[in-house]
C-alpha cells in the first residue's frame, strides 16, 4: 500500500508556476531523497502534498481530515521555530498531540514513544535543558525527535540534517533507514548529495518545476543530470564501503 | 505545577476575603462575614452584599479574564509583548461607553453604559475579523487590531473634542481610567455570561497554543485547525475583554504583565500559562483594588491608573532581566 500518492500536482503562486504536473508515489519501506537546486520547488512540493498550501491535482494526504493526516504523516519544516523557552522533553512530547483526545494527558505509550525518540536522537542527557538555550544543531535534533515521536508511517522532513555535525548527519540518515526497515517511509529533502547517495533507497530530482529524474541514486545522479540541474561535475564510485559521491567542479 | 496552582488559589482566596473585609465602613471582620453568608437584613448585610461582594467578585472575574486572555494572546501570536487590548476590543468597548455617556444614554437607565460598551466591543471584534480574515498569519490580526484600536481611540477623542458639556467630558475621562467602585450585582450578572463563554473558548485553546510553539506549519501538520484556533482566541478574548471594559472601564497592564511573571514558573508551556495567568490575574487585580482603597481612600484613586503605575516599572524590571539573560 502506498503511503503517499500525488498525481498531476501543480502549484501556482502570485501568477508564477512553481510546480507543474508532478506525480509521485511513495511505498512502504523507502527512504526517498528529494534533491534539486535552490528554488527548484522541494519545500513547495512537500507542503502541497500535505495540503498546507493550495494546489491543483490530487494528493492522498491532503484529502484526509486534519487529525487523520496527522497520524499518517509527520512534517518537519525547514524553519526551526521554537517560540518559548520550554524544555526538550516538552517539545518532543508535542509530537504526541495527534494521538491524544481532547483534554487527555499523555499515556505510558506516549511517554515510551517520546523516550525512544529522545534516545534515537541522542538527547537522553538533554531532556530537561531549555530548547532556546541549545545550539542550532541541537535544536534541529530536538525537532527531528519531535517528528519521530509522532509515530507516523510517513515522515516528511525539509532539510533535516542541515546544520548537524557529521556524526549526527549520518546517524539521522540511519534512523530514516531504520524506519524503512520497519515498513515506514521517509521523504527527505537534501542538499548533501553524498549522504543522499549513501542512505537513500531512491532519489527524486526536481528541476524547473517538474520531476526530471526518479529512481535509484546511481541512475538519478548521472553525469548528464548533474550537469543540467546542478551545473557540477562529480566523482561517483561503488566501493567496499558503499557508494561514494563527491561533487568536484562548477561548470561554467 | 500543582504547588503553583495551590499557591495561586490560596493567594486569590486570601485576597478575596481581604477585599470583602476592607472598606470605609469600619466593621468587625467576623460579623461582616456572618452577615454576608446569612444575608442578614441589616445595614452591615447590605454593605457586604450590595457593595463589597460585587466589587470583590468583579475583581476576580476581570482579573482572571485579563490574565487568561493575555496568556492566550501571547501564545497565539507567539510574542511575549502581546496584550488582550491588541485586537482593539477594549478601545471599541470604551468608545461605546463614551458614546453612552455623551448621548445621555448612560444617565437614562442603569445598564445604558455597559450595554453600549458591549455593543462597541461586538462591532470592534466583527471589524477585526472582517479585516484580518479567517486565515492568514498572525501579522494580519495585529495589523487589523491596530486599525480598529486607533480608529476607536480617534473617535473617542473626537467625542471629547466636540463635547459641549464639560461635565460629560469629565465623566468620560474618569470612566476611561477604569474602576470597580460602586458596581452592583447587576454588573456582575451582566458580565458573567460573556465571561463564562470567553473562559470556555480560551480554556479550549491550550493544546493548539502548545503546538504553535513549533510554528504555524508544524502545528497544522499536527492536526491543529488554525482557523478554528484563531476564531476561538479572538472571540474568546473579545468576550472577556469586552465584558470587562463594559463594567469596569479600561484596565491595562494586567494581561501583559501577569503571563510574563508566571511564564518561568510553568516551564513556559502556553497551555499551563492559561490557567495560571487566570489565577494570577485575579490575585493581581484583587491586590490592586485593595491598594486603591488603602492608599487614598478619600480620593477615589482609579484602578486602571494604579495598574499602569505598578505595571510599567514591573515591566521594566522584566525587560532588564531578559536583557541580562541574553548577554
Amino acid at each position: 500500500m502506498s503511503l503517499l500518492a500525488i498525481s498531476d500536482l501543480s502549484v501556482t503562486r502570485r501568477g508564477r508556476s512553481i510546480l507543474r504536473d508532478v506525480s509521485l508515489t511513495i511505498d512502504a519501506g523507502e527512504v526517498v531523497g528529494l534533491i534539486g537546486g535552490n528554488g527548484a520547488g522541494k519545500t513547495t512540493l512537500m507542503r502541497a502534498a500535505l495540503g498546507l498550501i493550495g494546489f491543483d491535482g490530487r494528493s492522498s494526504l491532503a484529502d484526509m481530515p486534519l487529525r487523520v493526516r496527522a497520524k499518517q504523516a509527520a512534517w518537519l519544516p525547514q524553519a526551526r521555530e521554537l517560540a518559548w523557552p520550554v524544555d526538550v522533553q516538552t517539545v518532543v512530547t508535542l509530537g504526541r498531540i495527534p494521538h491524544l483526545a481532547a483534554g487527555q494527558r499523555p499515556t505510558q505509550a506516549d511517554q515510551a514513544a517520546v523516550d525512544t525518540a529522545l534516545h534515537e536522537m541522542g538527547l537522553d542527557a538533554m531532556r530537561h535543558r531549555t530548547v532556546t538555550r541549545l545550539s542550532g544543531g541541537e535544536q534541529a535534533r530536538v525537532l527531528i525527535a519531535r517528528t519521530l515521536a509522532q509515530g507516523t508511517p510517513l515522515v516528511m522532513a525539509d532539510e533535516p540534517i542541515a546544520g548537524l555535525d557529521p556524526g549526527h548527519q549520518i546517524s539521522t540518515m540511519k534512523i530514516f533507514a531504520g524506519m524503512a526497515k520497519q515498513g515506514k517511509s521517509a521523504l527527505v529533502s537534501l542538499h548533501d548529495l553524498g549522504l543522499a547517495a549513501r542512505h537513500c533507497t531512491r532519489l527524486v530530482l526536481l528541476g524547473e518545476g517538474r520531476i526530471v529524474a526518479d529512481g535509484p541514486p546511481q541512475s538519478v545522479l548521472s553525469t548528464d543530470n548533474l550537469r543540467r540541474h546542478f551545473a557540477i561535475t562529480a566523482h561517483f564510485e561503488h566501493t567496499p564501503h558503499g557508494p561514494i559521491f563527491q561533487p568536484l567542479e562548477v561548470l561554467e | 505545577m500543582r504547588r503553583l496552582a495551590l499557591i495561586l488559589i490560596a493567594l486569590v482566596v486570601v485576597l478575596f476575603v481581604a477585599a470583602l473585609l476592607l472598606g470605609p465602613a469600619d466593621t468587625d471582620p467576623w460579623q461582616s462575614l456572618v452577615a454576608l453568608i446569612t444575608r442578614e437584613e441589616s445595614l452591615l448585610g447590605l454593605v457586604m452584599y450590595e457593595i463589597r461582594l460585587p466589587r470583590a467578585l468583579l475583581a476576580v472575574m476581570i482579573g482572571a479574564s485579563l490574565g487568561l486572555s493575555g496568556a492566550a494572546m501571547q501564545g497565539y501570536l507567539r510574542n511575549p509583548l502581546a496584550d488582550p487590548g491588541l485586537i482593539g476590543v477594549s478601545a471599541s468597548a470604551a468608545l461605546g461607553a463614551v458614546l453612552a455617556i455623551q448621548t445621555g444614554l448612560a444617565a437614562a437607565f442603569a445598564l445604558g453604559l455597559p450595554l453600549s460598551a458591549l455593543a462597541g466591543a461586538l462591532v470592534g471584534v466583527l471589524l477585526v475579523l472582517a479585516l484580518a480574515g479567517p486565515r492568514g498569519s498572525s501579522l494580519t490580526l495585529i495589523l487589523a487590531g491596530i486599525v480598529v484600536s486607533s480608529l476607536a481611540a480617534a473617535l473617542t477623542s473626537l467625542v471629547l473634542n466636540l463635547s459641549p458639556n464639560p461635565f460629560a467630558a469629565n465623566e468620560i475621562v474618569f470612566w476611561m481610567m477604569g474602576s470597580l467602585a460602586d458596581r452592583s450585582m447587576v454588573h456582575v450578572g451582566l458580565a458573567l455570561p460573556f465571561m463564562v463563554m470567553g473562559w470556555l473558548l480560551l480554556g479550549g485553546v491550550g493544546r493548539g497554543l502548545d503546538a504553535l510553539t513549533l510554528g504555524e506549519d508544524a502545528a497544522e501538520a499536527m492536526g491543529i485547525n488554525l482557523m478554528v484556533l484563531r476564531l476561538m482566541v479572538v472571540i474568546g478574548t473579545a468576550a472577556v475583554v469586552g465584558a470587562s471594559t463594559a463594567v469596569a472601564g479600561v484596565i491595562g497592564f494586567v494581561g501583559l504583565v501577569v503571563p510574563h511573571i508566571l511564564r518561568p514558573f510553568v516551564g513556559a508551556r502556553p497551555s499551563a500559562l492559561l490557567w495560571s495567568s487566570a489565577l494570577g490575574g485575579a490575585a493581581m487585580l484583587l491586590a490592586a483594588d485593595i491598594t486603591v482603597r488603602l492608599v487614598l481612600p478619600s480620593k477615589d484613586l482609579k484602578l486602571g491608573v494604579l495598574t499602569a503605575i505598578i505595571g510599567a516599572p514591573l515591566f521594566l524590571h522584566l525587560i532588564h532581566k531578559v536583557r541580562k539573560m541574553s548577554v
